[in-house]
């Protein structure tokens, strides 16, 4: 199983899983918790800094239009209580009145009039023609005729405009009389909406039963109650007189009302805003926390999906190494066992072939003492006994080479003649060669230095590159050329084959374990990888060059230490 | 003079084909099939001297009979026989003072070069010996 179908074996993919939850959820779990808290103090600390500017300013709007009342009161007051009744009456006395006023106030005040007890305006100075004007039955008369001063709610009245009036009661020789003053609604209600903030804040003014005494920033439906003054007195109070409410409107929107007495208790000063537009700081802040959360967020999956992937990647490889050492182990343990097999035949095949040699022998010595009728049988006699004294050496010689390897399947590190090991590899593959009719030549650089290494390892090596080339040749055969050479400090060994070659496409995995092109149960896949482990194991490098239907060349590179 | 020869290895039919051959050749030549046969023939018959030892033997191995022959016999040289596997044995028994060694199946002529050593070297041994026992008397008369 290469590296990529192991990321997808479930075990794997269930660790990629859980390590990528636990990365998220102890990345998110403090941002969010942080966040929130954060987010949550603001927007509490924002909502009162809010209420308390609303607050302040509505109170300071409160006091500009009682002022502006006040003042506009005084004025009459003063002139009820400056001038006689005759200079009152005089038309001409009024006129001048009223021009001084426009010329200190503008268009605030829009007449003047002096009306006697029985509601008759005896004297009017203004635009309309109102003298002689009967109001006896008007209800702001009788209000006013029983008071020092009144100031009225907005009326239409008999001009049909929009107005209020402030009128002041004075007594003459036991007689009341009134002189009153129009003030100019669009003044008037050019001060209250003088109160913007936002896109959507404005203030309007209702009277006790609801009515409007300024125009409002809504379209005002007529017949329509509106029940601003009874919702925003039951809303929350604060000890300066001010009320806090919030109710959604005909078209769903919620609005902030803010809202104070004004004209001692008779009208509602109502500051009006839009929700979101009151809030939009505090909803941009929270849409740009929202947006650091989010990105951050993104960054943390992504970082903890590629991390959980690397390291259980990294796991897999450890994993995947781990298993190949075991082969490895098991690869040695193999040929250690086969080592031990190979010492233990060739011991019980001695014995008897010694037995036959000293047989042999005997023989010979015997018919030394024989005189044979035919010189012909003697010779052939000896001639036998020759050929069993030479294939015992023979078979001495086989098990010499079969003790030889055996001894060496351990990794002990000891002082190799590299060409020795060439030799003894070309030796051990000349049979099988003979049989794939390939020729095995070898053109190795004499005195090179003696390196310090594991002979069984490095015989491994030669062994299994020898073997995978006489397996490419083994239908066409061809040759194989063996070589030693010495650059700088290294001993550089070649193994050439002049085969079909490795395809571009397989040559970067020929390393990679359990990667084979041989037929199932012809390879594991290992010899190579083992080959690489071992040689990068003695500090050295191992590299091919392939050119398919031209040959291999396999380069092995060892670090060498002068034998001084 | 004919030397003295105790062939020891545990193959019967070796034993037995190498004793006619050197009996051919006019050794005296005794066998055993064991280490500890080899031990009593070597106390019961003084007169030989060279042991042909094999060192893989089943019950007291070729070394230990070895180490028992040096310990009692010491003027007796064993020459060790070995197949190849036990190569690093037959060098241990050169270090514990074997004469030499020689590798199954061995050359005829190679081991009769050796065993005539070998029995040179006894013989120069126990002149040796003989030669210091009779200063030594000569020494005490005076």
């Amino acid at each position: 199983m290469n590296q990529e179908n192991r990321m997808k074996d479930p075990y794997y993919k269930s660790l990629t899983r859980k390590m990528l939850f636990i990365v998220i959820v102890v990345s998110f779990a403090p941002l969010i918790m942080v966040s929130s808290i954060i987010l949550n103090r603001f927007s509490i600390s924002y909502n009162e800094k809010l209420n308390a500017h609303l607050g302040e300013l509505v109170l300071k709007h409160r006091q500009n239009i009682d002022s502006f009342l006040l003042e506009k009161l005084n004025n009459i007051r003063y002139m009820a209580r400056s001038f006689t009744v005759e200079e009152l009456k005089n038309k001409e006395f009024l006129r001048n009145n009223l021009a001084a006023l426009q010329t200190e106030y503008g268009s605030v005040f829009e007449d003047l009039g002096f009306i006697n007890e029985k509601g008759i305006q005896v004297t009017y100075a203004g635009p309309f023609n109102l003298e002689k004007a009967r109001y006896s039955d008007a209800e702001w008369f009788r209000k006013a005729i029983n008071s020092d001063y009144f100031i009225s709610d907005v009326f239409l009245g008999l001009r049909g405009i929009p107005h209020f009036i402030i009128a002041v009661r004075q007594k003459s020789n036991g007689e009341s009389y009134i002189l009153r003053a129009t003030i100019s609604f669009v003044a008037f209600n050019s001060l209250v909406e003088n109160l913007r903030i936002g896109k959507t804040g404005f203030a309007f003014i209702l009277n006790s039963k609801g009515e409007f005494q300024s125009k409002p920033g809504f379209e005002v439906v007529p017949g329509k109650s509106y029940s601003f003054y009874e919702s925003i007195k039951k809303g929350r109070k604060t000890k300066d007189g001010v009320y806090f409410s919030e109710m959604v409107d005909d078209s769903g929107k919620e609005n902030l009302y803010v809202a104070s007495l004004i004209k001692n208790g008779d009208w509602f000063l109502i500051y009006q805003q839009d929700k979101s537009d009151a809030f939009s700081d505090l909803t941009h802040a929270k849409q740009i926390a929202l947006f650091i959360i989010l990105t951050g967020g993104i960054i943390i999956i992504i970082t903890a999906f590629l991390l959980s992937k690397r390291m259980v990647a990294k796991i897999a490889m450890a994993d995947l190494e781990k298993e190949l050492m075991n082969q490895q182990v098991i690869e040695t343990g193999k040929l250690a066992s086969l080592g031990e097999l190979a010492a233990g035949i060739a011991h019980e095949i001695n014995n008897p072939v010694a037995i036959m040699v000293e047989e042999a022998g005997w023989v010979h010595d015997l018919l030394e003492d024989e005189q044979f009728s035919s010189k012909e049988n003697q010779d052939e006699f000896e001639r036998a006994l020759a050929q069993i004294k030479n294939q015992g050496k023979r078979c001495r010689e086989i098990t010499q080479k079969l003790l030889s390897f055996a001894r060496k399947t351990d990794t002990y590190i000891e002082d190799v003649g590299i060409n020795e090991v060439i030799n003894d590899a070309i030796s051990f593959c000349s049979q099988r060669a003979k049989f794939a009719n390939v020729v095995v030549k070898s053109n190795l650089e004499e005195n090179l230095p003696i390196i310090r290494l594991s002979h069984t390892e490095i015989q491994q090596v030669l062994l299994n590159l020898m073997n995978n080339a006489l397996d490419s040749m083994e239908k066409r055969g061809g040759n194989i050329v063996l070589t030693s050479c010495l650059e700088g400090d290294e001993v550089v060994i070649s193994i050439a084959d002049d085969g079909p070659g490795i395809p571009r496409a397989n040559l970067a995995r020929i390393f990679d374990p359990f990667f084979t092109t041989k037929p199932v149960g012809k390879g594991t896949g290992l010899g190579l990888s083992i080959c690489y482990g071992i040689i990068k194991k003695m500090g050295g490098e191992i590299d091919v060059r392939s050119v398919v239907d031209a040959g291999t060349t396999f380069h092995i590179r060892l670090p060498c230490r002068r034998n001084d | 003079m004919a030397i003295n020869i105790l062939l020891v290895d545990d193959e019967i039919p070796f034993l037995e084909t190498m004793t006619r051959r050197l009996v051919k050749r006019e050794f005296i030549t005794a066998s055993a099939s064991s280490g500890d046969e080899a031990i009593r023939l070597l106390e019961k018959n003084g007169e030989i001297e060279v042991v042909v030892l094999d060192v893989k033997m089943p019950g007291m191995d070729g070394l230990e009979t070895l180490k028992i022959i040096r310990q009692k016999f010491p003027l007796i040289e064993v020459i060790m026989l070995t197949g190849h596997a036990t190569i690093e044995s037959a060098i241990e028994g050169m270090k514990l003072g074997a004469f030499d060694y020689l590798m199954k199946p061995c050359d005829m002529e190679e081991l009769l070069s050796k065993v005539r050593e070998a029995a040179m070297k006894t013989k120069r041994h126990k002149e040796k010996i003989i030669e210091a026992q009779l200063k030594e008397i000569t020494m005490r008369r005076i």
